[in-house]
């Protein structure tokens, strides 16, 4: 088990890289702290991929270096590494049984035949295949053979980190449910440091103590889902994490004040004269409706109706804006209002947060 | 929706049909004729029963040829498929050489069999060819038309040089189509290239490999012109493979019935291993698809 700090790192799949864009993974500062589960999440083709093959050896960086508590590892591969990582496809020895499959990584390493009995036990019984360890691997179902993939990742007690990349794509939805919580508990039992690439932000959110988003080849934000939720360092972050994602809405912000086009918003806190491109973000959660006075002017497209909540869609100057509103409230047909709770508002500049000089809170006091 | 009748429909078969008929059904049913009946010239035939079809099976002749036939199928199988396999393993996966590798395979492929015939008759040589004169520098005489054990080594060499590509292509074909996640999970697993190879590369293989072994059993079991240009089948009849012997019958001794016997039981050799290879592939899916 170790830390796991990559510095100054950067890769490009071209030989001979030149501008930002040419970089599959710009340059990246960033400590995995021993026995934390991470998730990685981000779109398809942000670089998760990229990030978590360089972790495990698999792909040598262009630019820095991997360390493993203070041990340089960017140029040892990975059996001397000591990583065990599942793939995105099942990958399975066709022509071996289950239990072989599992125990295939513990042979290669010469372990003790009576501790390998044990252990393939212990982690068939974790992914439900006890009855079918004798079966041939050839012909199971793709999520079955992505069990057995996910078991061979977990059969070393050993290793020093475990890396999944998208395992659970193949998998049926209440399969997807049950193996992350076995995987949690295995976290739990064995503290190993987990890092969980995924695109699917409740998988990310309820797999991981901390969750690093990537969007382009960098890194935007490291958070606990809570930090993630109310203060998305990035407009990706905002957009990418809830459903729907935060309204951005174009504005000039001086002091507490925010105007969009012509419309005054109260901010929770006073900032300094922005340069840039200036948008107001706020999560539709503390969006809420009103007829007339205070709030922004919307057109109100459309109710949806998804169970647990209703979702607004409306229109403010050519802008989508979306509100929750709780499940049983009538919309009243008179309401063209929106308004922001001021706390929850954040301020980004060029796509990044700004954090306001003081809360506006202090600056009431220091009027009274 | 009304699905319209009309058998008049059949006529457009038609066409198929007679072009089958004479390129296949007629010619087969000439031999079928030959061998049931005995003639000597003028279109007067003898009605023989299946006393070629006994004759056949009881000729020592015919035997010892089929004996020759069956181990040079072995022998080649035995060594193309591992020779081939090796080869691709060994081919560079991708980039300028992974092309001139392919190209470079591809050559023997495309040459005339009469062709490939002549330029191992040539180079077994010892007074103008590079091989029977360098052989002959290191103290062996080499004389594949004299020695039967020279003559089956040039014929078989001449075999593997000519058709081991094939394997080797079709290898390669289906090494490259095993997703990378494979590698990099046998790397994490700590798999020596012995496991590699043991249960990756040739479970992905097997489908390939079929079919590797099917074409060149069924090619060389029907080998002619190669050995024919260097050996003649022999010396004495030594290589004379199943096909040399029923030409040296057909036409060499005119045994015309005999002849027809012959072929139509090769022909029938020939499916079965054909239909046993078909059914083998065929349930192999079966239990991919499962």
């Amino acid at each position: 088990m170790a830390q796991i700090t990559l510095d100054n790192l950067a890769h490009s799949y071209l030989r001979d890289p030149k501008a930002d864009d040419d970089f599959a993974l710009k340059q990246l500062d960033h400590v995995w702290k021993d026995g934390e589960a991470y998730a990685l999440l981000g779109a398809s083709g942000c670089g998760k991929s990229t990030l978590l093959n360089i972790i495990s050896g698999l792909l040598v960086p262009s630019r820095g270096r991997v360390l493993f508590d203070d041990r340089d590892v960017t140029r040892q591969d990975t059996v001397q590494r000591n990583i065990a990582q599942v793939f995105q496809f099942p990958v399975v020895y066709d022509t071996m049984t289950v239990g072989d499959n599992l125990a295939f990584p513990l042979r290669n390493r010469g372990m003790d035949p009576a501790f390998i009995a044990t252990q393939v036990q212990k982690i068939a019984r974790m992914i439900g295949m006890e009855d079918v360890l004798h079966r041939k691997a050839r012909g199971l179902t793709a999520d079955a053979k992505q069990k057995i993939s996910l078991g061979r990742g977990m059969v070393r007690e050993d290793v020093n980190a475990i890396l999944f990349d998208e395992p659970l794509t193949v998998i049926d939805p209440h399969m997807k449910w049950e193996l992350r919580t076995q995987l949690k508990a295995l976290h739990n039992e064995f503290g190993h440091t987990m890092i969980y690439v995924t695109h699917d932000q409740t998988e990310a959110l309820t797999f991981a103590d901390k969750v690093v988003v990537m969007h382009d080849g960098r890194v935007v934000q490291l958070g606990t889902p809570e930090e993630l939720f109310e203060t998305p360092e990035h407009t990706f972050v905002g957009y990418f994490i809830g459903s729907p994602g935060m309204n951005l809405i174009e504005a000039e912000v001086s002091g507490s004040t925010a105007r969009c086009a012509g419309h005054e918003v109260p901010l929770g806190g006073a900032y300094k004269t922005l340069q840039g491109r200036v948008q107001i973000g706020i999560r539709p959660e503390f969006v809420t409706l009103a007829e007339g006075g205070d709030g922004l002017p919307v057109t109100i497209r459309r109710v949806e109706d998804v169970g647990r909540h209703q979702i607004l869609r409306a229109e403010f100057a050519g802008t989508p804006v979306t509100a929750i509103l709780p499940e049983s409230m009538p919309v009243p047909a008179g309401a063209d209002r929106l308004r922001f709770d001021p706390d929850r508002i954040n301020v980004y500049v060029d796509d990044w947060r700004v954090t306001p000089l003081h809360p506006v809170a202090d600056l009431r006091k220091e009027a009274v | 929706m009304d699905k319209v009748q009309n058998n008049r429909a059949w006529f457009l078969v038609l066409p198929v049909l007679v072009l089958v008929a004479f390129s296949a059904v007629i010619p087969l049913m000439t031999v079928v004729n030959y061998s049931l009946q005995d003639t000597f010239g003028n279109n007067v035939f003898f009605w023989e029963g299946l006393g070629w079809f006994e004759d056949v099976l009881t000729s020592s002749r015919v035997h010892a040829a089929f004996g020759r036939q069956l181990a040079f199928s072995a022998i080649i199988l035995a060594i193309q498929i591992p020779l081939g396999i090796a080869i691709a393993l060994c081919m560079p996966k991708r980039g300028v050489w992974a092309s001139v590798c392919l190209v470079l395979m591809a050559l023997p492929l495309l040459i005339p069999w009469n062709v490939v015939g002549t330029i191992w008759q040539i180079l077994g040589r010892t007074d103008i060819g590079l091989l029977g004169y360098a052989l002959e520098g290191l103290g062996i005489t080499w004389n594949y038309a004299r020695n039967p054990v020279h003559a089956w080594i040039t014929v078989v060499v001449m075999d593997v040089w000519h058709w081991t590509s094939l394997v080797a292509l079709l290898a390669y074909a289906g090494l490259q189509s095993i997703p990378q996640a494979y590698y990099q999970a046998a790397k994490i697993d700590q798999a020596s290239r012995w496991k590699v190879f043991r249960y990756i590369e040739l479970p992905k293989m097997q489908g390939v490999l079929l079919i590797a072994i099917l074409l060149r059993f069924m090619d060389s079991f029907m080998i002619y012109t190669e050995p024919f240009v260097v050996t003649g089948g022999g010396p004495g009849s030594s290589t004379s493979f199943l096909s040399i012997d029923l030409v040296k019958t057909a036409l060499g001794q005119f045994d015309l019935g005999p002849a027809a016997a012959f072929s139509i039981m090769y022909f029938l050799v020939i499916l079965l291993v054909s239909w046993v290879f078909y059914t083998v592939m065929t349930n192999l899916d079966k239990a991919e698809g499962r």
